[in-house]
């Protein structure tokens, strides 16, 4: 399980993961005074699970923000991929591979489409994927006013319920998709390419980097990330859900786990592994939030202020980093 | 017949220096005379004037965008502290007129505050704006509902409701001038004096290149954190309006901060800072509640709003970023 997260890093990557390790010592600490077991199986599993959903999402935003990009309708991604492959699958496992295979092809057409926008019609990524989100939400909110479809019973069985002792077997799908991120990134021309991009496009033009052929790719990555955690979300709730992405934060949230992993919003900085960090942490402080029982809304204006914080002290760090 | 007026509706604007107000003047034009086609009284007074007055929230909210844009940021905060401004209005309030007063004046400065705390964290700690608002945007939503157990307590007074729904009656030649929109022309007023002043355009050059205005002797971290209030200020006003408008509900606010960002970068101001005027925001927020009204009367189904809302957007951005590239190195 830790394969994945040890890997090394772009930057400071370790920050997250020191305040990962503080939170869960914390957490457990303040949940046994409570009465509660933090690492408990069904705990654990729970936390694991909230970490697949977001974490693949997550990881493709990476890519796009390294670029220098940004992706706000992921979420939108998600609830669309969702529906796509619970209706083709109709409950019939049959139908799980192109099912699965249209959901990822719907899901990369819509990254192309941002691609397109961002780089062809030179449109502000922020607004490009707004205005895209927009279109799919009409979409949505036009044709579906409940969960439509049925997934088939073996993705419910197998991506959706099966584990490998505590780890669903979704988490270790979310590895698998970090790790192959993580060597795209470092290992790769692509993965250079698109640090070059993200850090001053200017100077990667002239370096002779096909700047736009790039920021597409990167794109239909995040697209097919967010399409597959639409899957996995048909696999664990048994059908298409139209405003689960939104309803999941999934747009913000994911932006918020990329910039905790110490990837700069701005581009050109960061990597996979810190992502990783990052989900893991929101979903370790919702666990524990959970295990003390505290109120829903207490619990968004903590993850407020902790998302605030931990990029301050981040920045701080830079800013020392600078100085000395 | 209605074919052949469309057809000789895509006039080509003359090329104009980015930023400039031609091509959001051209969109607002175009939707109008969509409008007019199809109903034809929407531009006389009264109803022009009722039109505007709803029109004053997403305006103020696009004025107050504008500050914190052009100084290379963003406030994403500004819908979910309209639904907070409303909910605390209404629960301090509790239906009592005497108290109107009083809770007004906290609101504007409930909004500073929030502004000022937005501002102090972007520019002090430094944190990007845009997750130190998405953190406000969790903080604020969660308080509200948190302190209010989940649903709505107390109620407004009428003397508040009557900013956002009251008006001037046999006013004339225009018959009837909503309180609204006498507030929106106040603050446009403000907001235009505001971006002639030297802090306008202090604001403007520390969007366009933070390091240069900095040499030059900008105290950058004040001007951005000014924008931030600015924007909650505007927050609170259009709370005001919407309160007294539609009422109580945790839905007040919702959506209304891309709105006002769409709205902004409609109106030809750049994201990321250093371009465009408060004029254009201002239009922008107008030709996007034109739009909607447009939709209206077209019949389009509400769900399909967000469709047409997001296919414009891109066009007009799109349009508006092809026509800008010979330009840009203006900056």
């Amino acid at each position: 399980m830790t394969t994945a997260l040890t890997l090394p890093a772009r930057r400071t990557a370790p920050g997250v993961f020191v305040a990962l390790a503080l939170t869960l010592a914390v957490g457990w600490l303040v949940v046994t005074i409570d009465g509660g077991q933090l690492f408990s199986q069904p705990t654990t599993v729970s936390l694991l699970h909230v970490a697949a959903g977001l974490g693949l999402v997550a990881v493709g935003q990476t890519v796009v923000i390294i670029g220098g990009s940004l992706d706000l309708s992921v979420a939108y991604v998600v609830s669309l991929s969702t529906l796509v492959a619970a209706e083709a699958m109709q409950g019939r496992n049959g139908a799980l591979v192109p099912g699965i295979g249209l959901a990822l092809v719907v899901s990369a057409a819509i990254g192309l489409l941002n691609g397109l926008l961002v780089t062809k019609a030179r449109i502000n990524a922020f607004i490009a994927t707004v205005g895209v989100g927009l279109l799919l939400k009409g979409y949505l909110d036009n044709g579906y006013d409940g969960p439509a479809g049925r997934t088939a019973p073996a993705l419910v069985q197998g991506l959706g319920y099966q584990r490998v002792g505590p780890v669903p077997v979704s988490f270790l799908l979310l590895l698998a998709v970090a790790a192959a991120a993580w060597l795209l990134l470092t290992r790769t021309r692509f993965g250079h390419h698109l640090l070059a991009v993200g850090g001053d496009p200017q100077v990667a033009r002239l370096s002779g980097v096909r700047n736009d052929r790039v920021l597409v790719t990167a794109h239909v990555l995040c697209s097919l990330c967010a399409g597959l955690a639409g899957v996995y979300l048909a696999s664990r709730l048994g059908s298409g859900a139209p405003r689960v992405g939104t309803e999941g934060l999934y747009d913000l949230e994911s932006i918020a786990a990329v910039v905790l992993g110490g990837t700069a919003l701005a581009g050109g900085l960061g990597g996979v592994a810190g992502t990783v960090g990052g989900v893991l942490l929101l979903a370790s402080i919702d666990a524990i939030l959970n295990q003390l029982e505290v109120d829903a809304f207490v619990k968004q204006v903590i993850r407020g202020v902790i998302i605030i914080a931990a990029v301050a002290g981040y920045a701080r760090r830079a800013l020392r980093k600078a100085a000395s | 017949m209605r074919i052949a007026e469309r057809r000789r509706l895509p006039v080509r604007p003359p090329r104009v220096r980015p930023g400039g107000l031609v091509p959001i003047l051209v969109i607002l034009a175009v939707l109008l005379v969509l409008l007019t086609i199809r109903q034809p009284d929407f531009l006389s007074p009264p109803s022009l004037m009722s039109f505007l007055g709803r029109s004053a929230p997403i305006i103020l909210l696009a004025a107050g965008q504008y500050f914190v844009i052009v100084a290379g940021e963003f406030d994403l905060s500004v819908g979910s502290l309209v639904t907070a401004q409303v909910v605390v209005a209404a629960r301090l309030i509790d239906s009592e007129p005497s108290r109107t007063w009083p809770v007004i004046l906290l609101l504007l400065a409930f909004g500073a505050a929030v502004g000022l705390v937005n501002g102090l964290v972007t520019t002090r700690l430094r944190v990007s704006s845009f997750i130190t608002t998405l953190g406000m945007y969790l903080i604020l939503v969660g308080a509200v509902y948190l302190w209010s157990d989940g649903a709505p307590k107390g109620g407004l007074s009428e003397e508040f409701r009557r900013f956002g729904r009251r008006a001037f009656e046999d006013v004339f030649l225009v018959g009837r001038v909503p309180y609204a929109l006498l507030v929106l022309l106040a603050v446009a007023g403000l907001a235009v004096l505001l971006t002639r002043s030297d802090f306008g355009r202090t604001l403007v050059a520390v969007g366009g290149n933070p390091r240069t205005a900095e040499l030059s002797g900008v105290r950058v971290h004040y001007a951005k954190t000014m924008a931030f209030v600015l924007s909650g200020l505007a927050a609170a006003v259009a709370a005001i309006l919407i309160g007294g408008y539609s009422g109580i509900s945790f839905q007040a606010g919702a959506g209304l901060e891309f709105g006002a960002i769409t709205a902004v970068v409609l109106g030809g101001v750049a994201l990321g800072g250093g371009r465009g005027s408060v004029v254009g925001a201002m239009l922008g927020a107008l030709t996007l509640e034109t739009l909607f009204t447009l939709m209206n009367f077209y019949g389009v189904s509400g769900a399909l709003r967000s469709t047409v809302q997001g296919a414009i957007i891109l066009l007009a951005v799109a349009v508006s970023a092809l026509r800008s590239v010979p330009g840009k190195g203006i900056q």
